[in-house]
């Protein structure tokens, strides 16, 4: 069947079997940020933005996609043209977030959702926020302290 | 005296960022299965129902026959050579009792067949088209079981070697006596016993174990797989398929997690096999619910440990007696019960009669193999629950009996050329130890003296504070061989090659810091490459806590000679003498304030005046294998109504020498503690009655999510050990060793009762609290 996705601003029409997940979708299309780590909703490794809420592209069908907006990883830096990182992906190098680097892409897409909906969250609330995404080599410590500190100075540049 | 440092960095020592950091948060294609080749094929393994059968008949001819099957491989035509998967040194020091397809089932989720078809849907459909009949035999699901008069014999195969005992069901054993402990506990004042059993746990990487194979243009097999171990991958390919060496290229590119179940060779081999069958890539992707049922364990374990000490508290004799159950077949399970011992004893090196011997032994349950930690974090379980209880029945605080017994600078332990991997080890005697340096902080921060043995009660919780003090090692002595290559561009750049396996834990940006600090440039100018079997040289790999101290040691030596070769170049330059020359910010300097850049330097020697590449390949090999000690404190609140234990605070002091970098050092803390908290607390692999994993998906299996985090405090302390790298010693195992044991003793200091079995479950707490108060 057809589908049309917009994918990182890009709008496509795709071919898509039924029962393939939208996970499969966006790897098969060469979004390869979007990573597999369960496909059964554990582990939050291919979390993406659908529209505007983080969902786990392994328990999507790809067809219930149809006609939605899809921003993976790969769609956070360089919104702005200038191909700048985002804030989160920013801070997560920075403070030591990443370890391994294959739970970092779900994690981050999670934090920018929850940032997006809660500039301010506190630190129960960037746990809760990212407490769909399994990491095995950090211990959270870092990423929580990347997130709270992103959230910082994504209010203050929206301050400016 | 400890050495202390003496020399001032400027790159190490520095948070600097990972050097495949962008590349990784931006999510670029660098993981195996990233990549796209046409004309791929999916491969998918049929795994046994049984845990123990023979194979008396398989047909695959329908399989075959289904259009869009290439190739379908079972024990009927595939090599019968035996092999050990462990990814160790050569001559391995595991058994070689593994084919690639046997006709003898040994676990639920063994090899049986695979098939490779053009697509997964039809490589899975193939699986239910192969015809398998079984002879079942009785299955062995307990190290009792196996250890039964009469057991059956999970190994009658004539044709493998290296087991101990195969009719005994033991794969391994070891016995070492220093001393007489019998006649040590007959002159020690006062002894304790305790036996504690460890539970079946996993890695769960987040990414399962991944394999893509090709040939390249001139048909040599590529092998771009999540290992740890290239170099071994590559040898143990080449054995098993019977192929020469130099036909296999393997490629380790960025790595979602490891821990030690990467150091196997899992599904190389069978990728590789389809590729050199059908001329075809191949990609081999485990899905979750393998990872857990087929891929490696941690060995459960059950040990006993008996100590003596003296009315002073000094410790007289120690004994451990370990049970190890190494699974269906015996990756590693000589080096991890060695491990059990060799890791742990040696922090006690008052005890005069040390008696350690065990055995690991084979049941028809899950494969176990390396896991972080290596076997030290089941034998600390009992040391120092049993040294929680000496103290208590010594009426001595817990932190000074191991004040008392501890290891310090200057000493030995004859445990150290008593015990090797798989062979003896290595005499050595400590060049750099600040544990007291480790209790004392750590006392303060988790506030020891204010807060133990209180039992504040908060409605039913109940509070209480734990300690335990650890070590591991630093690589493995005259073993472990690491090497690196440097060579110079003529934009004052290096490229930095190893074949050292950063496998998510930071270690190309540490290597790269390391030469970046002798060759006077930012990070930035050292491109660090890892690995590739064709384009670095060798290394054993990631594990054993090796790379920074071994690997690191190699990187440093390429450093200084490079160094030296520029110097040189520059003092032709500058018409000056060598010793008055420095490298800084880029540039060589002489001492009357002269400088050429470091880009000249290259291009002279690239382009000018007798001409040659500047670089180097040095290895390493240590004489030693230095221990990090840490610190390891807990308060935890035990809720008495439900059994449910929760960690308030958690502090940590570690001695790793020079930090080479402080928020990846601190990361690889932070990440052995969750993954030992989680072991203590929520992780364990549950059997039917017929050996099936039951609970093979990361809803059922809980590790640690960032909600069950406690506060994680980690003090790193300024340590200096001189045979290191710029001071350096390991920092990647040692957390995961601490959690179970300072946990199970803050129990007892909360509510009284000793947990002598993990993980800690509610259950179990409350059960153990229950049958205490009756």
């Amino acid at each position: 069947m057809k589908i049309e996705l917009i994918v990182n601003g890009k709008q496509q029409e795709l071919d898509s079997a039924p029962g393939e997940t939208l996970l499969h979708l966006l790897r098969r299309i060469g979004y390869k940020g979007v990573k597999k780590g369960c496909e059964s909703g554990d582990c939050g490794a291919c979390a993406v933005l659908l529209d505007d809420r983080v969902v786990n592209s392994c328990l999507v069908l790809a067809a219930k996609a149809d006609g939605h907006r899809v921003t993976t990883v790969e769609g956070l830096a360089g919104q702005d043209k200038t191909g700048e990182l985002h804030p989160v992906q920013e801070a997560f190098l920075e403070h030591g977030a990443v370890q391994c680097g294959y739970c970092s892409p779900g994690m981050i897409i999670a934090a920018v959702d929850l940032l997006a909906h809660n500039p301010n969250p506190s630190d129960q609330e960037i746990k809760e926020g990212i407490s769909g995404n399994l990491c095995r080599c950090t211990g959270y410590v870092k990423q929580i302290e990347a997130i709270r500190i992103a959230a910082e100075k994504m209010r203050k540049s929206a301050d400016v | 005296m400890c050495e202390q440092r003496k020399q001032e960095f400027t790159i190490v020592g520095r948070s600097e960022r990972k050097v495949d950091g962008i590349a990784l948060v931006t999510g670029k294609p660098k993981f195996v299965a990233d990549i796209d080749l046409s004309n791929m094929l999916y491969v998918k393994i049929l795994h046994s129902p049984y845990a123990h059968a023979r194979i008396t008949e398989i047909n695959t001819s329908r399989a075959e026959a289904l259009p869009g099957v290439m190739c379908v491989l079972c024990s009927k035509n595939t090599p019968s050579t035996r092999y050990t998967t462990a990814g160790q040194g050569y001559p391995e020091p595991s058994p070689y009792d593994t084919r690639m397809f046997d006709t003898k089932v040994r676990f639920v989720g063994d090899r049986v067949a695979a098939v490779a078809a053009e697509t997964e849907e039809i490589a899975l459909q193939a699986l239910k088209e192969i015809e398998v009949h079984y002879e079942e035999l009785s299955p062995v699901l307990s190290v009792d079981a196996a250890t039964a008069l009469e057991a059956p014999i999970i190994h009658d195969e004539k044709d493998a070697t290296g087991i101990f005992d195969p009719v005994r069901n033991i794969s391994a054993k070891i016995d070492i006596n220093v001393g007489d402990v019998k006649q040590g506990f007959a002159e020690s004042d006062s002894t304790v016993e305790t036996t504690c059993e460890t539970q079946y746990a996993q890695h769960t990487p987040i990414e399962p174990h991944v394999v893509l194979s090709y040939l390249d243009e001139d048909g040599r097999l590529v092998l771009r797989t999540s290992t740890q171990v290239p170099f071994h991958t590559r040898r143990i390919v080449s054995y098993v398929l019977g192929i020469p060496l130099h036909r296999i290229r393997v490629i380790k590119p960025r790595i979602g997690g490891a821990f030690g179940t990467k150091q196997e060779i899992l599904l190389e081999d069978l990728a590789g096999l389809v590729t050199l069958r059908t001329g075809r890539p191949a990609l081999i992707e485990f899905t979750r619910q393998e990872e857990f049922v087929s891929a490696r364990t941690r060995h459960p374990m059950r040990i006993r440990v008996k100590l003596g000490a003296k009315k002073n508290g000094i410790l007289h004799a120690i004994e451990m007696e370990a049970l190890s159950n190494t699974g269906a077949y015996g990756a590693h399970s000589l080096t991890v019960l060695s491990n059990v011992g060799s890791k742990t004893l040696p922090i006690y090196n008052k005890a005069r009669n040390v008696r350690f011997s065990g055995k690991a032994v084979y049941t028809n349950l899950p494969v176990a193999g390396a896991y972080r930690g290596y076997g030290a974090p089941q034998g600390y379980y009992p040391l120092e629950v049993a040294m929680d209880e000496l103290a208590g029945k010594l009426g001595l605080d817990p932190i000074e009996l191991r004040r008392r017994n501890h290891i310090r600078c200057g000493e030995s332990s004859p445990i150290f050329e008593e015990i090797g991997e798989g062979r003896e080890g290595v005499a050595q005697t400590i060049n750099s130890c600040e544990l007291e340096r480790c209790l004392e902080i750590g006392a303060r921060r988790i506030g020891w003296a204010k807060k133990r043995g209180l039992r504040t009660r908060n409605g039913p919780w109940i509070h209480g504070l734990g300690m335990s003090i650890h070590m591991q090692g630093s690589g493995i002595a005259q073993v472990d061989m690491g090497a690196a290559t440097i060579k110079m561009n003529e934009d004052g750049s290096f490229n930095l090659l190893v074949g050292a396996t950063d496998l998510g834990t930071g270690s190309d940006t540490i290597l790269g810091q390391i030469a970046a600090e002798v060759l006077g440039v930012p990070l930035s100018k050292v491109i660090v490459y890892s690995s590739d079997t064709d384009f670095t040289p060798f290394d054993v790999g990631a594990y054993a806590s090796s790379t920074t101290y071994v690997s690191g040691t190699a990187v440093k030596r390429a450093a200084e000679e490079v160094r030296g070769q520029i110097v040189g170049v520059a003092a032709a330059m500058l018409e000056s003498g060598m010793t008055n020359l420095t490298i800084k910010d880029e540039q060589v300097i002489s001492i009357d304030g002269r400088s050429v850049t470091l880009a000249e330097v290259c291009q002279r020697a690239m382009y000018q005046v007798d001409q040659f590449q500047i670089g180097a390949t040095e290895s390493c090999v240590q004489d030693q294998s230095p221990p990090p000690f840490m610190s390891s404190f807990a308060e935890v609140a035990v809720d008495t109504e439900t059994g449910v234990v929760k960690i308030v605070d958690y502090v940590a002091v570690v001695d790793c020498g020079t930090v080479i970098n402080p928020k990846m050092a601190q990361g690889q803390i932070e990440g052995a503690l969750a993954n030992g908290i989680g072991y203590a607390l929520t992780e364990v692999m549950l059997f039917s009655s017929t050996g099936r994993v039951q609970n093979a998906t990361l809803f059922d299996y809980k590790i640690l999510g960032a909600l069950d985090i406690p506060p994680i405090d980690i003090t790193l302390l300024d340590s200096y050990e001189p045979t290191g790298p710029m001071g350096a010693k390991s920092v990647a195992e040692i957390g995961i060793n601490a959690p179970i044991p300072t946990i199970a003793n803050a129990i007892y200091d909360a509510v009284g009762v000793r947990l002598t079995k993990t993980p800690f479950t509610p259950e179990r707490v409350l059960s153990a609290i229950r049958s205490h108060s009756v």
